[in-house]
This record gives C-alpha cells, sequence and structure tokens, in this order.
C-alpha cells in the first residue's frame, strides 16, 4: 500500500504553474528521492503534503488520509522538515524540542526520553542547550531533523535537507535517514543532488516543470538508458552551429542515439554508443567532414543522463534558466500565512 | 489501513482534547515568557516611557490653580490614570509583533504543521501573554504614581482599574493581531503602531479634562475608548467605585461607570468577531 499519494495534482501561483497533474505514489517503508531542478515544484509538492498549502485540483493521501478531508489525521503521522529553517533564535535547541513536542501533545516522559533519544543519536549534546540565534547551518539542519522526528512520524518528508551542508553533517543525515527507513519509517526527500539521490534513495521520480517526466529505481533509470555515454568535443569551445552541424553528422550514425548539445558546457555534445566499436566509425565521420576531436570521455550512464534525456537540458541548464526568471523575495512574501 | 492501527480511537475522548489544547497553549505561552525574560527591553522600555511622561507633566502642571481641573484634584493624580490608561494601550498595541515575526520568518508554518487541537491556542496565548506583561506594566506605573504621591486606589477601586484595564487590553490585543495577520511585514505593523499611539493618547481625556479642549476635539475624546478606560481608573483613584456615577458628559449624553465598561466590553467582543473570519482564513 502507499503511504503517499498524489493523483493528477495542480497548483497554480496566480499565473505561475507550478504543479501540472502530478502523479506519485510512494510504497510503505520506501525511502524516496524527488529530483529536480530549481522550481521544478518539489517544495510546492511537499507543503501540499504537509498541509501549508492547498491543491488547486486532484487527490493527495498520506498514511491513508485525504489532506483537505482528514488534515489533523495527516499532521500526526507526518514529520516534515521544510526547506527554509525556521528557528525561534532567542530559545534553545531543548527548548524548542520540548515545544514540538507540546505541539505534537507527547507525554512529558516520552518527550524528555525522544529528546534524549535524539540528541544522542544527532551528536547534539555539547550545543543543545545553547540558543539556536548561535547555530550554525549543519547544527540548525540536525535540530530541524530531531524536531520533525520527535513525535515518530510513520512518514517523513524532507525538503532539501542536504543542501549546503558540511560533509559531516550531511554523512550524519544519510545515515540517519538509512537507519530510519530500516525501521520502517517512509521517507520522501527531494534534493537536486543527482549523487543523494543515487546512494540515498530505493525509488525516485524525476520533476521537471511541475510534472513527473520518469520513475523507477535509480538502477533501471540508468538501465533503461542503456549504453554508454560520450561526451565530446570538436574544439575546446563550439559555438551554436558548429555543434550543431557535428549533431547532425553523428545522428546519421545507426550505432549513435540520443544526441544532445550540452549548451551548460561550451556546446558539448552527448551521445549514446551501443558498443565500443562505434568509437572508431564516428572518428572517422568527423574526419571526413574535417573535425577533428579535441576530446572524448566515455562512461557508464548517470542520473544526469536521465535527466538530458527526459528534458533535453542537463540540469544546470534547467536551473540557469529558471534562476533569471524567479524573484524568491517575493515568493516567499506571498507564500507567508 | 495501517494509520489507524496506532491510534485505536480515531478521535480522542474530549476530555484529552482539552488536556491536549492546555499542553499546546501552556507551550506557546511559555515560549513568548521565555522570550520576554531573556528580551525584556520592550517590557522595561514600555514601563519607561509612561514613568517619563507621569513625572515631566506632572511637573509641569504642578503649580496650576487648585480649582483648574473638576474636583480640584491635583494634576498628577489626574494624569495618574491617563498614563496607566496609555501604558496598557501602548503594551496591547505590541501583542501581534511576535505574531507577525512568525509569519515573516516561517515559524507559524512550524505550528501550522503541528496536529494542533485548535489553532486558537496561538490567539489564546498571545492573548494570555500580553495581558500578564501590560498588567506587569501598568502595576509598576501604578506604583510610581503612588510613590510621587497620586494615590493609590481603594480595594473597590483597584478591582475596578484591573477589570478596566483586562477589558481595554483584550480589544486592543485583538486590534493587533488582526493587523499582525493582514499587514504584509513587520515594517508596517510598526508603522500603524506608531501613528495611532501618540494621537490617540492626545485624543482622549488622559492629559487634560474634556473642558479644556475644542468643541471638536471634545467629540472625538468622548468616542475615544481609551476615555472609557481612563474615566472609571480616574473615578477609581479618586475614591469613587459607584458606576452609576454620570463620568463623561459627552456632547451625545452622559455616560456612566457601567456605560463606560459595557463600551468596553462590546467593543472588546466586536472585534474578536470581527477579526474572526481573517484568523481562521490565516490559520486555516
Ligand atoms: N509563493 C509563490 N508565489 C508565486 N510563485 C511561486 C511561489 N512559490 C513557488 N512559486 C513558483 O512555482 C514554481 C515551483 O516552485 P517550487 O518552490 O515548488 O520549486 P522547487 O522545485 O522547490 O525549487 P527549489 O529547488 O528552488 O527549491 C516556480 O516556478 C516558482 O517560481
Ligand atoms: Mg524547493
Amino acid at each position: 500500500m502507499s503511504l503517499i499519494e498524489l493523483q493528477e495534482v495542480v497548483k497554480t501561483y496566480g499565473s505561475v504553474k507550478a504543479l501540472r497533474g502530478l502523479n506519485l505514489s510512494i510504497p510503505e517503508g520506501c525511502l524516496y528521492g524527488l529530483l529536480g531542478p530549481n522550481g521544478s515544484g518539489k517544495t510546492t509538492t511537499l507543503r501540499i503534503l504537509s498541509t501549508l498549502l492547498e491543491p488547486d485540483s486532484g487527490q493527495v493521501h498520506v498514511a491513508g488520509f485525504n489532506v483537505l478531508g482528514n488534515p489533523r489525521a495527516v499532521r500526526t503521522r507526518l514529520g516534515f522538515v521544510a526547506q527554509d529553517i525556521a528557528l525561534d533564535k532567542i530559545l534553545t535547541g531543548r527548548e524548542l524540542l520540548q515545544l514540538q513536542g507540546d505541539l505534537y501533545h507527547l507525554r512529558s516522559s516520552v518527550k524528555d526520553l525522544r529528546i534524549a533519544e535524539l540528541t544522542a543519536r544527532l551528536d547534539m549534546d555539547s550545543w543543545i542547550d545553547r540558543r539556536c540565534g548561535s547555530y550554525s547551518g549543519g547544527m540548525k539542519r540536525r535540530l530541524d531533523l530531531a524536531a520533525g522526528l520527535l513525535h515518530q512520524p510513520k512518514v517523513l518528508v524532507l525538503d532539501e535537507p542536504t543542501v549546503g551542508l558540511d560533509i559531516e553533517s550531511r554523512t550524519t543525515i544519510w545515515n540517519l535517514l538509512r537507519e530510519l527507513k530500516s525501521l520502517g519509517t517512509t521517507i520522501l526527500l527531494s534534493s537536486h543532488y543527482l549523487e543523494e539521490v543515487d546512494v540515498l534513495a530505493d525509488r525516485m521520480a524525476i520533476m521537471d516543470n511541475g510534472r513527473v517526466i520518469a520513475e523507477g529505481t535509480p538502477a533501471d533509470l540508468k538501465k533503461e538508458l542503456g549504453g554508454d555515454r560520450i561526451t565530446l568535443r570538436v574544439q575546446e569551445f563550439s559555438d551554436e552551429n558548429e555543434s550543431e552541424e557535428v549533431r547532425s553528422l553523428l545522428s546519421s550514425i545507426n550505432e549513435v542515439s540520443h544526441v544532445v548539445i550540452n549548451r551548460s558546457q561550451g556546446f558539448s555534445l552527448n551521445l549514446v554508443v551501443d558498443d565500443q566499436n562505434v568509437l572508431p566509425l564516428i572518428r572517422q565521420c568527423l574526419e571526413r567532414a574535417g573535425f577533428s576531436i579535441f576530446s572524448l570521455s566515455q562512461s557508464r550512464p548517470s542520473l544526469d543522463d536521465v535527466y538530458l534525456r527526459s528534458t533535453g537540458k542537463t540540469l544546470m541548464d534547467a536551473e540557469l534558466e529558471l534562476a533569471g526568471k524567479r524573484d524568491v523575495k517575493l515568493e516567499s512574501k506571498k507564500a507567508m500565512r | 489501513m495501517t494509520g489507524s492501527i496506532e491510534f485505536p480511537t480515531s478521535e480522542p475522548a474530549s476530555q484529552m482534547q482539552l488536556a491536549s489544547f492546555t499542553q499546546e497553549t501552556l507551550a506557546l505561552t511559555r515560549r513568548l515568557f521565555l522570550q520576554l525574560a531573556r528580551r525584556p527591553s520592550t517590557l522595561i522600555a514600555g514601563v519607561l516611557q509612561p514613568v517619563i511622561w507621569l513625572i515631566l507633566f506632572g511637573a509641569l502642571f504642578s503649580n496650576a490653580p487648585e480649582e483648574l481641573l473638576p474636583g480640584g484634584m491635583s494634576y498628577g493624580r489626574f494624569l495618574g490614570a491617563g498614563v496607566i490608561v496609555f501604558t496598557a494601550f501602548s503594551g496591547a498595541l505590541n501583542a501581534g509583533l511576535p505574531v507577525m515575526f512568525d509569519r515573516e520568518f516561517g515559524f507559524l508554518n512550524r505550528l501550522l504543521v503541528a496536529p494542533l487541537i485548535s489553532r486558537s491556542s496561538i490567539v489564546l496565548a498571545s492573548v494570555i501573554y500580553i495581558t500578564a506583561t501590560t498588567l506587569i506594566q501598568c502595576f509598576s506605573i501604578m506604583a510610581m504614581a503612588s510613590f510621587l504621591g497620586y494615590g493609590w486606589p481603594e480595594p473597590g477601586g483597584l478591582l475596578l482599574t484591573v477589570l478596566t484595564l483586562v477589558i481595554l487590553v483584550f480589544a486592543v490585543t485583538a486590534i493587533s493581531l488582526g493587523l499582525a495577520f493582514s499587514l504584509p511585514g513587520h515594517i508596517e505593523l510598526i508603522a500603524v503602531i506608531f501613528v495611532v499611539n501618540l494621537p490617540l493618547l492626545f485624543a482622549s481625556t488622559a492629559l487634560a479634562p474634556i473642558s479644556f479642549m475644542p468643541a471638536w476635539l471634545g467629540w472625538l475624546a468622548t468616542i475615544n475608548p481609551l476615555t472609557f478606560a481612563i474615566e472609571p481608573i480616574r473615578a477609581a483613584y479618586g475614591g469613587s467605585v459607584d458606576l452609576h456615577t454620570v463620568l463623561i458628559h459627552a456632547p451625545y449624553g452622559d455616560v456612566n461607570g457601567f456605560g463606560c465598561l459595557a463600551i468596553l466590553m462590546g467593543l472588546s467582543i466586536g472585534l474578536f468577531f470581527l477579526i474572526r473570519p481573517m484568523l481562521n482564513r490565516k490559520l486555516a
């Protein structure tokens, strides 16, 4: 049975379509990665799951309960770790956890026990009684995570929980998530780190522009792509026309597929080859047309390739494209309740 | 259904609900007091300002002719009631600030994601906190006024004073919370507080009786809620707690002590009803 279920979810902010018919189904006990570039709608999706935001249309269920029909039942079963960490600077970490425990109506003994457990588990002993205002990014993240876990939720939703963290904090969080999963917690985490989803997730979905464009286990998604990835340049920096020309040349070779121009990498070309023997063929074909190969690298398919394949853009491209269009300050102002 | 196995009764009994509601309200109130204990400057400033008024204004008119004020009251004693009410008013006007900061910094989201029994606990915590702190401020002012020789009410008068202040604080808290949920940010909220504060003081009977004022200002003063709080407290300081006594000779008619309290009470209840739909929407 799936513990998180979204069907045809649509959400618009004024004229911006943030979600355009999103479908997602996350089985019980799964650690699920939601991968997507900036602005693809990850936070919007997770805020809908947390009951902070209402979808315009579509069905949303968490732990079997409708988020609109029975939000309180959802809230008791859900741990939510938001993208923007909101702590109270004046309270100590412990006081924040105590407040959190009271908001979830934990009995006093359970509350203290859980705080002690999580403090030990997340290595917070030495600073938990200091005020939150003095914490580093990693400390804030860990405290925020502890707050989300205090009531032992069945379902844990985390919005880019490791962004900008030092390696130590990141490893601590990764290990904790694996441990929670082994204890049966269903976890959904968003990320725009491919590696993170690749290492951590059992299953994953790639989001782009408010939709899921690929879904499966990381291994399946990569296998589906088949073949080896080749990145090729005919010059250190090509221009658009030259790359286009090379692209059509390469596309004419039978054993070559999915030739894409990577605009963020100096118009280099990404392509997929069926087997090793194609390389000499490529070389010949280019030389005949008067091109020489400046550089060529070969690799097994990665998740970045999945993204590139599904959207025709690399993740980086997608981010750059959106970065210019967004007014983050205005968005957070509008998201204010 | 997996979800319901852990929680065999889908809705806890009403007694448990009450206990949970108390738990969340107390926790939210405790947070506000912790903030206050660690940052007492606003509380202290809220006392210092009226104390300075009390001393300076009291001194300014100390040589005024005896029979100047109605009943031959000294100006200091006259002023005392005004300054006490001003303290309560400006203290309660700040009620919305913590809420506004929680909205801006996203802390409110933490509360909204939690399975609160009722989100009125957020409002209730603010009301408890601001009532307690403004009363502390008012008592400091009253102690100061008594130290300056401006008197101290009889037990009955003290009760009337506290009652009047509490009703006023409720009304002003409602306004401030309403603003905190409708204005875009704390800068706007502080601007409104700043603009509203002094004019309301001057257009009331805090500093001078209506007989001193031109007709138009007298009109304003007799519809100003502060006046309805000031006059009962002034009467209490003058030794009278008879609510039948006419306290305000307004151009539209006489208002006695009962009238003052009823108007304040009506205002308070009315304002909470007025902001309710908005709170429901913002906290839905
Ligand atoms: N409050 C808002 N008001 C208006 N537009 C918004 C608001 N929040 C998000 N958007 C827009 O909706 C789209 C999806 O945004 P969302 O925050 O869900 O993306 P995201 O995948 O979480 O991005 P990021 O990786 O930057 O966190 C974007 O185009 C964004 O500009
Ligand atoms: Mg986001």
